[in-house]
């Protein structure tokens, strides 16, 4: 019982680094119609920039403030070069274009910090467990990721639906000539969105240094599940990105955990376990699959 | 008078033709491997744009059927050398290195492969493609690293390559030719296709789906037939790339050469057929070239790529070819 209430709390955590990553990339292409491959890349650059800051200063918080910061910076930048140019083109321009960034980014991270990957300390006050039930001693830091991410969470709603950006940005999402019409400068609305997507990238990526190795290319693993996570939840939805990354993280998670002991009582041992080994990594995207075979469009389509 | 499209293929098959002798003439055989990678994924890259080019299905998994021709050779080789059955029953199946079972076979495979996948991912459209596709493929990545017994993560070696009676596939310009053979068939055979009836269907429900269907055609199964055979002429292309390099490894079906194939097609020009073999070519070229300078040649590929994208439209075949010869 106790596993498997730690194994609920790690399937949360890896549900909420996913939504981090998965809002971003679902407001991108919610309101801009771009799909982004590049995002990894966003998360790598923030764990990348924060191990750095981190080892230097021996500050967390910098740490953390640095690569958010320097995510948010090198998605704007990205927006403004190359992806406010293909807005009108098909899908398919979007893919390769973002494609090469990938491909830019990873071999940059390799030329400024080598081929090793990068170690990062848990923060000192964060290095202990709480026990949280009897017998059950968790994690403090994965409990903060938790904590940090629901406050994202909550913070991202009552931007979309309290403010007045907020409200550009949907009305935005829905007709963008008109609101440029009513004197809205869109170029800069889009611009600050993507960079909003690329902050909360560079979030889970600063997060995720401690818990993860920080090495190039670790971005395209989280990208293919942030995707599954959207296209789960209904693409363009907040909603489903919460729902999507909930249900990934747990089905991981749980699957990785528990199906080796419940196939043993199925099969052979070895046979249960390399089974299990496959199947778990298999089960995410048989479950996306199944999903989208019983709805097309996702559990939340956002429009329509 | 030869327009400049003709003008172009022709230089083309004349480069491709001659490739092997200048090769022997320069006293450099590593060119004719280099070719015969270039030609195997301009196969591979051809396949992808019948899919993304006529039927704008965007797939993102095409690199799945490439890993299952690959390994259905590999599989075979395997259990010829090791004197195993790989199937027992209903009949007794040995393994084979013939080339005249495992190359059909492969295709085969990956046809049925892509009959399933196919089947399961054309209920969806636009981004839900592109991403159930990649889940399929993922899935297959995944299932073929759990196989311990064929190598898992490591892959597979191959002892020699399929033997094809008459022709002996060790020598490098034999083999050269094989692959440009079946390049050159696939090309002939997909622009017949492209422009048939059938082909008119896909092309239409590319552009349009919901007037197609309008028009009482079921265009679900011409995409299907579709797909089916963009997946089956990958997996031939994956089965000699497997003879090629002599090694299977799951990296064949990883998203990232799925996302290659993609860059090919787009860099040589959507919707040409002779677009994607011109980008195989330029791809492979410049990363052959790039690396010889720097470890580092992604740096530059990756910019290259995106400038690419947002100034040639058409693709370097569509540029080649001039604004006015479009065919489509």
């Amino acid at each position: 019982m106790l596993l498997v209430i730690e194994q609920l709390l790690n399937g949360l955590q890896l549900g909420i680094t996913l939504f981090l990553m998965s809002a971003g990339l679902t407001l991108v292409f919610g309101i801009m119609q771009i799909i982004n491959l590049a995002h990894g890349s966003f998360y790598m650059i923030g764990a990348y920039v924060g191990a750095t800051v981190a080892a230097r200063s021996g500050s967390f918080l910098l740490a953390v403030v640095a690569g958010v910061a320097a995510a948010a910076v090198v998605g704007a930048v990205v927006e403004v070069l190359v992806l406010r140019h293909l807005y009108k083109r098909q899908h398919l321009d979007q893919v390769l274009a973002t494609f090469g960034l990938i491909m830019f980014f990873n071999e940059l991270i390799r030329v400024i910090w080598g081929r090793q990957p990068l170690f990062m300390s848990i923060p000192a006050g964060l290095s202990k467990s709480i026990q949280i039930m009897p017998g059950l001693p968790y994690p403090t830091y994965r409990l903060a990721v938790i904590g940090i991410g629901l406050l994202v969470a909550v913070f991202l709603w009552l931007m979309f639906a309290k403010t007045r950006i907020g409200m550009q940005i949907r009305a935005g999402s829905s007709n963008r000539e008109m609101v440029g019409a009513l004197g809205v400068n869109i170029n800069l609305l889009y611009t600050l969105v993507f960079g909003l997507g690329a902050l909360l990238a560079g979030l889970a990526g600063v997060m995720a240094g401690p818990i993860l190795a920080v090495e190039a290319g670790m971005g395209e693993s989280i990208l293919i599940l942030t995707f599954v996570v959207i296209v789960i939840g209904g693409i363009g939805s907040i909603r489903g990105a919460v729902v999507g990354a909930l249900l990934v993280g747990m089905v991981d998670t749980l699957g990785r955990a528990f199906l080796p002991a419940i196939l043993r009582t199925m099969l052979s041992a070895a046979t249960a376990d390399s089974a299990a080994a496959s199947l778990s990594s298999m089960a995410i995207y048989i479950l996306m699959a199944a999903i989208l075979v019983w709805k097309p469009r996702g559990l939340f389509p956002a429009h329509g | 008078m030869m327009t400049r499209r003709q003008l172009i293929l022709c230089c083309g098959a004349l480069i491709l033709l001659l490739l092997p002798p200048a090769a022997h003439l320069a006293g450099s055989p590593y060119v004719i491997s280099l070719a015969s990678r270039i030609v195997i994924y301009a196969l591979a890259a051809a396949s992808l744009d019948l899919l993304l080019g006529y039927g704008a299905m965007i797939s993102l998994g095409h690199a799945a059927f490439v890993g299952i021709g690959a390994y259905t050779v590999g599989i075979l080789h395997f259990h010829a050398a090791a004197a195993e059955p790989l199937v027992t029953w209903p009949f007794l199946f040995a393994g084979s290195t013939s080339g005249l079972v495992v190359l059909p076979l492969a295709a085969l495979m990956a046809a049925l492969a892509a009959l399933i996948i196919g089947a399961l991912s054309l209920r969806t459209t636009g981004l839900h493609f592109i991403m159930i596709t990649l889940a399929f493929a993922q899935m297959l990545y995944y299932f073929f690293i759990s196989l311990e017994k064929y190598g898992g993560d490591d892959g597979l070696s191959l002892a020699a390559r399929s033997s094809l009676p008459g022709l002996s596939l060790g020598n490098g310009s034999q083999f050269y030719y094989l692959c440009l053979a079946a390049l050159v068939l696939f090309l002939f055979f997909s622009q017949k296709l492209v422009n048939s009836r059938f082909g008119l269907v896909v092309r239409g429900a590319g552009n349009n789906d919901r007037r197609i269907k309008g028009l009482g055609i079921h265009s679900y199964w011409y995409k299907l037939v579709t797909f089916v055979i963009a997946g089956s002429s990958a997996g031939l292309a994956g089965a000699l790339l497997a003879n090629q390099t002599e090694f299977v490894s799951p990296g064949l079906m990883h998203w990232t050469l799925s996302g290659e194939l993609m860059v090919m097609v787009l860099l040589g020009g959507l919707g040409s057929l002779f677009g994607p073999v011109l980008g195989a070519a330029v791809f492979l070229l410049l990363e052959e070239t790039l690396a010889m300078y720097t470890e580092h040649w992604m740096v530059y590929m990756g910019p290259f790529l995106v400038i690419t994208v947002i100034f040639a439209k058409r693709g370097l075949f569509g540029f080649l070819v001039g604004e006015k010869e479009r065919n489509d």
